[in-house]
């Protein structure tokens, strides 16, 4: 009994602590990430490596969602004669939830785990160490470029995956199911509006970009300096920010759309 | 001995880990000019030494000071000025492995100095040829040899000209050769460069022959000092057993457990 009190005790006393260092390590980061304002090229190559290396797994991707919600969209609203306005359905589906959330899970699993493999390795082999050894604060020269540029890159991946999938609809809705193409796009173009349904696209998208990079970094730079821990930490920053997502876009549509 | 002579003073230095102390009242000396090094078995804190001279660990207690400035008291910014004027040689080496040999030695002066780029590629190539691998300057980390990239990491901890070196276990795992040309550079960097050297190693004859002045550690204590003569002919077990390679001495062949034939006969457990 005492002995399962005080693993409880242990697990509650670490987490506590883990989740006080992350905190503590995105102070860091935000300051740190003022290093882009001084050096652009650094965030350049890390937008480069997160997002533009990216692209095609997002760009696929949004194609068959988009194609799946036409079909899907077709089939439910045809019984109501509605089948024109699979347009906004297609849209709406993908600027308001599965553009930002989608785009947010195939980064993680893309961007992400590849960012704490890097991190977890470069410390691993003391390539962190020697840094500070050479006066270089690798918090601001390494992670913070990283944690911006995932800022930049999701959102700007999340508005390419609504697009592409928008596209895949119009392939689906138009072209295999015989829909009307004017149709198709004046009733997304009068149903969709700027604020809320893009804007709040675009903040989850910020959001979800942020909490992304941070865990993945946060992982990395965490991560138990061997083989083992640095696979564990890939395995456990995936995870993390795929329920971390799904979590925060719950929580901010019932903000937004209440 | 006057207090300009020493570029790092070590003074009941202090420092534990979880229950154990890696350092109990350690007293040492680097004496400007000189390559100083310290000896002493695995796991005897020989690299945390090393950090935390570097500023990278904060002791438990003591004093430890580099260039007259209390390391462990120094704010980040202070503490980074004065890391501009120390090199570290890793084990490992810890090249950036996504940057060539070139940009690996050009990294800390591109982070430090904004030099137009023909004076510096001249730096860098000065500083790859006093390690003879100028012709190497464009492989990537993963095309070199230990013993290369071991030079190439020495080319770098150096690229800001240094007064201090550190080399964390420069020889282990190096063939023959490469140890005698690495033993040969660190005494000819020294010497040439005007630099102060720390070398922290368990190869006994290699660092014999290279240092000006050796500690030996062991169980978090001072166990001998002197100069590579002095200890080669001390007469105490326990320098005797490290400088002789025995199994079994002072420091027990055996990590504690309790008795083999209660162990046996009891058959429980792993």
């Amino acid at each position: 009994m005492t002995g399962r009190l005080q693993a409880l005790g242990r697990a509650t006393l670490d987490g506590l602590q883990a989740l006080g260092g992350a905190v503590l390590l995105l102070g860091r980061l935000l300051r740190g990430a003022t290093v882009v304002l001084v050096r652009p090229r650094l965030l350049v190559e890390q937008v480069y490596a997160v997002g533009t290396l990216s692209l095609v797994i997002i760009a696929v991707s949004a194609l068959f969602v988009g194609m799946v919600l036409g079909l899907q969209g077709y089939y439910t609203l045809v019984d109501f004669g509605a089948d024109d306005s699979v347009g906004t359905l297609v849209a709406l589906s993908l600027v308001r939830e599965l553009g930002p959330v989608v785009t947010a899970l195939l980064f993680a699993g893309r961007a992400g785990s590849s960012l704490t493999a890097e991190i977890g390795l470069m410390k691993a082999t003391e390539q962190l160490s020697s840094m500070e050894m050479m006066a270089v604060d690798p918090e601001r020269r390494i992670l913070a470029p990283r944690f911006a540029a995932a800022l930049v890159a999701v959102p700007l991946l999340a508005a390419v995956f609504s697009a592409v999938g928008v596209i895949g609809g119009y392939l689906v809705a138009v072209g295999m199911l015989g829909i009307d193409g004017g149709a198709f796009w004046s009733n997304m173009q009068s149903a969709v509006d700027v604020t809320p349904d893009i804007l709040n696209g675009v903040i989850k998208s910020v959001a979800f970009g942020f909490v992304a990079g941070w865990i993945a970094l946060y992982m990395g730079y965490t991560a138990e300096p061997t083989a083992q821990g640095v696979s564990r930490a890939t395995t456990q920053g995936v995870v993390r920010t795929s329920l971390a997502v799904l979590g925060l876009d719950f929580l901010l549509t019932a903000l937004m759309f209440d | 001995m006057t207090g300009d002579e020493v570029l790092a003073r070590v003074r009941d230095l202090r420092f534990q880990r979880g229950r154990r102390w890696i350092f109990d009242g350690v007293d040492l000396d680097i004496r400007r000019g000189q390559v100083t090094a310290i000896m002493g078995p695995s796991g005897s804190g020989k690299t945390t030494l090393l950090r935390l001279l570097g500023g990278q660990l904060r002791p438990h207690g003591g004093s430890v000071q580099v260039a007259g400035q209390e390391v462990p008291r120094l704010s980040r910014p202070e503490l980074y000025r004065l890391r501009r004027r120390m090199g570290m040689l890793f084990q490992s080496g810890a090249l950036f492995t996504h940057l060539s040999v070139f940009e690996n030695v050009a990294f800390p002066i591109r982070e430090h100095a904004e030099l137009p780029e023909p004076l510096l590629r001249a730096l860098v190539l000065l500083k790859l040829e006093a390690v003879g691998l100028r012709g190497a300057r464009s492989l990537m980390p993963a095309e070199l040899s230990g013993g290369m990239a071991r030079r190439v990491a020495l080319a770098r901890a150096i690229a800001l000209d240094p007064v201090l070196v550190m080399y964390d276990e420069p020889f282990t795992g190096q063939d023959p050769i490469t140890m005698g040309v690495l033993i040969e550079l660190i005494r000819r960097l020294n010497d040439i460069l005007g630099l102060s050297s720390v070398v922290v190693s368990h190869d006994v004859e290699e660092t014999l022959a290279i240092a000006d002045y050796v500690y030996v550690i062991a169980d978090g204590r001072l166990l001998a000092e002197g100069s590579p003569a002095q200890l080669r002919a001390s007469d105490s077990a326990a320098v005797r057993q490290f400088l002789d390679a025995r199994a079994d001495g002072p420091v027990p062949f055996h990590y504690p457990a309790p008795g083999l034939a209660e162990e046996l006969l009891d058959g429980e457990g792993p």
